[in-house]
């Protein structure tokens, strides 16, 4: 009848419901770490940063956390919660990992946050920050290392504010994050909101945006497109040329898109809580390391990963490595005792970073290569506004 | 039945698993995953074998069921004997209303149509801002079974969804061997002699669509418990595109053939991937494969041919 | 709602329908003429994409990249023929669905091996950079009003190709009723290699030029894949005329609908909220047409079938 046996296809059958047995083996004395970053799709850029920014704080430990080897479980979230949700189980279930770490987009984490911390184990996020998670939601085994997303937006708006800007015009992706950058701003914007868009976190082509921004004419512009959003509606914006409406943004204009963006982004500003110009001794050591190894500029998607790795490493080292004590491990990441890229560094009552934000500028360096440099100190030690409905001891 | 001695062995196996060592979290999700989808394959190889009514829309009902879990948990309802009928009338109800109209139609538009159905009800999912929209919705809690956290025990999960894959498929044999079934077969081959007899096709058309609307809900009850978690993709035209790919390479003669091409592919699909980075590389090729050299399917292997 | 806004969307929504004409050509084709259902006709537009951008990067310009991608994706085109498709005019709707989704797979997963996961960027070319000052203070990039040019070119020397040549009779006439043409001495295999191939170049074509405008990324075509079948059972299967109109007339319905629904929904209900309520009803409004459509006409609006 055919080639392939009966008896093949039944062998082959009952290997096949064996091989899920097979459980990995935990290096002896070692930490499993599961980042998780997307590496598919347009995001797919901001996702290399993250990861590219833990492996160097890694490399810099010479591969190990608090002195324990370390083992790291890639995982690819591709953007999409369900996908998200089914590896990281599979890394917590199949590959038994101590700590999941990253994440770039807030609905990832939304997705993956209850079923990491139920299974008691810490989730470090390294940049996203949803407003979520931070006040009523607070969660004893979630940190970040980044910020809460209201606070970056928040920046823009005080800054719009102090310009002496009354028109301003905001567009941002449709989703948590997006919401909340738009809140963030009006936080502290006090002149007229002239419109507000949301677009799909798909959208390619701004076209008709960009004419509704023209028939408006703005003072100035608010948008927040992480990037490839920002890399196409940079590029039009100017093509468009609109340019001499200043274009006021977070997480547009990074590192991550400047490559794209290039000559296009010049001029445009930002707002973050680093910069690679910033001139302590560990963001020295840690651009240059990382531009050497990668040819590339990093974003905060890559520090603030990397100030993960020196956060973990703290930790783990503090509770001489026992990662069984998970109150004793709580304790010792709260302390936080680690020089972030951004000087010092401590957390929240709510596990969300108090820290200093900047304005930033899009500039060109003698190298010809394109990244933010600090203009001006807007936050000093801020806290974000959800930390007082907080109730976690 | 004698030919059905595998799909039972595979059934048994499924069952002792637990048992033999086979009983961890990660295993567990995986089997589960496999009869879940098993299930709704069973339903739309009723439909494609028994009826003749190749959908592209499947994925919906299962998704109805879903998000149906979902809200109810989102407003505090979490009993079993509230939530697993709402599922499965939802999905049924849903399966009757767009087969009213889809059922009407016969080959190529009959697909196209329940593919629009299919979308229509992913938009909607989509748009649900309250429930999470497409970021997809957590549930608190799995559904409590008369105040018990009954579906929250690994085995006894494992064994309520081998239960319900066995009951779905014996009812959807039943339907097929009984009076009802040899009318929607003989719809399938030869509408106009139906008619001839006296007998309207449509009908018996409609009701087989609802019921496998019904086995998709009673699939997506239990895979939003199975996830915690209830997201847009579930009604994708991906995912019935997936169930339809069970069916098919299963094959389409025998019922039970579906149940072998869910757990074919699921376990396939997982296995490769732990093996390798780029497993459709391989599991493509299989496919096509599949289709050249294994006429009738998986099923087509341990039956004899038929001519 | 301003005209302006208006008018840059519906020129949106011609040039989406003229990158769908182009895909859906190939497809209505081999589906009329060989009765093949082709699901791996999407990464035939991927492939060209991707084609597109290789060749562009490797020579520093679009039209030499466009020069040689048509020819590779040709080739492409047919070496999947004679290795697969080939095998499967014979066989039934279902395993031709199963078997093209096998390749689908397989070369979406290829794609990402050669060019990895990320997108690729293609510059448009400097001679199509900048816009054409369609309204006072209105700029409409001049890419898209070459995109538009060169399809409806494409279109017109199809329609002559088509309607004028003796290949193009026999297309026609194979559409019609294969068979017969068979029957009266044509070599029906080299018939349908033709029309595919010429299908697969079109994909090919509409990929190159989509690679400056959307994303080139692994499973683009997939979506493109869905709208294109919807296009054809709107259109009517086999016939280029209703390819054409369906084409037009779905590009139009998703970006008009995509950019008038938020704005209508705004009126009931908040910014965010009515942006995603409006985007899913606006994603609706081409299967909620599709079925309209075919309710008032089953066989699409140009059939093709005779009887």
């Amino acid at each position: 009848m055919i080639g392939i046996g009966r008896r093949g296809i039944l062998a082959g059958t009952t290997g096949l419901l064996a091989a899920p047995a097979i459980a990995h083996a935990q290096p002896a004395g070692g930490v499993k770490i599961g980042l998780v970053a997307v590496q598919t799709g347009p995001q797919a850029a901001l996702g290399t940063q993250l990861r590219d920014g833990f492996m160097q704080g890694l490399r810099h430990l010479e591969g190990r956390l608090g002195g324990l080897t370390t083992e790291v479980v890639h995982i690819d979230d591709e953007l999409r919660p369900e996908v998200a949700l089914t590896r990281v189980r599979a890394a917590l279930e199949r590959d038994r990992v101590d700590f999941v770490v990253g994440v770039v987009f807030s609905n990832i984490l939304a997705a993956i946050l209850r079923p990491v911390t139920e299974s008691n184990t810490f989730l470090i996020s390294t940049n996203a920050g949803p407003s979520t998670f931070a006040g009523r939601g607070c969660n004893p085994f979630f940190f970040t290392t980044s910020y809460n997303n209201d606070q970056v937006h928040a920046v823009m708006g005080q800054v719009a504010q102090d310009n002496g800007h009354r028109r301003v015009f905001l567009m941002t992706p449709n989703y948590q994050a997006g919401r909340d950058a738009m809140a963030g701003f009006k936080s502290r914007f006090r002149g007229e909101v002239v419109d507000e868009i949301y677009v799909p976190l798909t959208q390619l082509d701004f076209s008709a945006e960009l004419a509704r921004i023209a028939a408006t004419r703005p003072d100035a512009i608010f948008t927040f497109m992480p990037g490839g959003l920002g890399v196409n509606l940079v590029r039009q914006y100017r093509q468009a040329g609109l340019a001499h409406i200043p274009f006021l943004s977070t997480f547009t204009v990074d590192e991550a898109t400047l490559p794209a963006q290039g000559a296009a982004a010049e001029g445009f500003f930002s707002a973050a809580s680093w910069a690679p110009n910033m001139d302590n001794a560990q963001n020295q050591r840690f651009v240059r390391d990382f531009e050497a190894q990668h040819n590339y500029v990093p974003a905060t998607y890559a520090a603030q990963a990397y100030d993960g790795a020196m956060l973990l490493d703290s930790a783990i080292r503090r509770v001489g490595g026992n990662l069984r004590d998970k109150d004793a491990l709580r304790a010792a990441i709260r302390a936080a005792d680690f020089r972030s890229v951004r000087g010092p560094f401590r957390f929240g009552a709510n596990h969300y970073p108090v820290q200093d934000f900047w304005l930033l500028r899009v500039a060109r360096r003698p190298d010809g290569r394109f990244q933010t440099e600090t203009v001006r100190r807007v936050f000093e030690n801020d806290v974000d506004p959800w930390a007082a409905e907080c109730r976690m001891r | 039945m004698r030919e059905a001695w595998l799909p039972l062995a595979v059934l048994l196996a499924l069952g002792l698993a637990p048992l033999a060592g086979f009983g961890g979290a990660y295993e567990t999700t995986l089997m589960a995953r496999a009869m879940i989808l098993g299930m709704a394959a069973v339903a739309l190889s009723f439909l494609v074998g028994g009826a003749g009514l190749v959908s592209l829309g499947h994925a919906a009902s299962i998704g109805v069921g879903a998000y149906a879990v979902a809200i109810l948990d989102a407003h505090g309802v979490t009993e079993a004997a509230l939530v697993l009928p709402a599922a499965v009338g939802a999905a049924t109800l849903f399966a009757l209303a767009t087969g009213a109209i889809a059922v009407r139609t016969t080959g190529v538009h009959f697909i196209m149509i329940t593919l629009a159905f299919g979308q229509m009800a992913f938009f909607t999912a989509s748009s649900l801002a309250a429930y999470g929209g497409d970021d997809g919705y957590t549930l608190f809690s799995r559904t409590e079974a008369f105040g018990t956290r009954l579906l929250e025990d690994r085995l006894a999960f494992h064994y309520i969804c081998l239960g319900a894959l066995a009951l779905s498929w014996a009812l959807s044999a039943m339907l097929l061997a009984s009076r009802f079934g040899r009318v929607l077969r003989a719809v399938r081959e030869n509408p106009q002699r139906v008619e001839a007899v006296g007998l309207a096709p449509y009908p018996f058309r409609l009701v087989a669509y609802g019921i496998a609307g019904g086995i998709g809900g009673l699939a997506g009850f239990l895979l939003a418990n199975a996830t915690e978690f209830v997201s847009p993709a579930t009604l994708s035209w991906q995912r019935s595109g997936e169930l339809l790919f069970m069916v098919i390479l299963g094959g389409v003669g025998r019922l039970w053939g579906a149940i072998l091409g869910a757990l074919v592919f699921v376990m396939l699909e997982t296995w490769l991937a732990e093996q390798m980075q780029h497993w459709k590389l391989v599991f493509g090729p299989m496919l096509v494969l599949a289709v050249l050299f294994l006429r009738g399917g998986l099923a087509g292997l341990v039956t004899p041919r038929h001519g | 709602m301003t005209t302006q806004l208006l008018l840059v969307q519906a020129l949106n929504g011609l040039q989406l329908g003229i990158l769908l004409f182009l895909v859906a050509a190939g497809l209505t084709l081999v589906f009329g003429v060989m009765d093949f259902i082709n699901l791996a006709h999407g990464v035939q537009y991927m492939l060209g994409a991707y084609l597109g951008a290789a060749f562009a990067a490797a020579t520093g310009s679009f039209w030499l990249g466009l020069l040689l991608a048509l020819p590779a994706a040709l080739t492409v085109g047919l070496v999947l023929e004679l290795l697969v498709f080939r095998h499967l005019y014979a066989r039934d709707h279902l395993s031709q669905v199963l078997a093209t989704f096998g390749v689908i797979l397989f070369l979406n997963e290829a794609v990402k091996v050669v060019w990895g996961a990320a997108p690729l960027q293609v510059a448009i070319p400097p001679q199509l950079e900048g816009g054409i000052e369609i309204m006072p203070g209105l700029q409409y990039p001049l890419y898209r009003v070459a995109v538009l040019v060169a399809g409806v070119a494409t279109a017109l020397g199809l329609w002559w190709l088509v309607e004028r040549t003796r290949a193009g009779m026999l297309v026609r006439a194979g559409a019609t009723n294969a068979p017969m043409v068979s029957a009266l001495g044509v070599d029906i295999t080299r018939l349908f290699t033709l029309v595919f191939a010429f299908g697969a170049m079109l994909a090919g074509f509409a990929g190159v030029l989509a690679g400056p405008i959307f994303s080139v990324e692994p499973g683009m075509g997939d979506n493109v894949l869905i709208l294109a079948f919807v296009v054809i059972v709107i259109g009517g299967i086999g016939s280029i005329r209703g390819a054409f109109v369906a084409a037009l007339l779905v590009g139009l319905v998703d970006t008009l609908g995509k950019s008038l629904m938020p704005d209508l929904m705004r009126l009931f209900l908040d910014a965010s909220a009515a942006r995603q309520a409006g985007a899913a009803l606006a994603s609706m409004l081409v299967y909620v047409a599709m079925a309209a459509i075919l309710a008032f006409r089953p066989a699409g609006l140009f059939p093709v079938r005779a009887g």
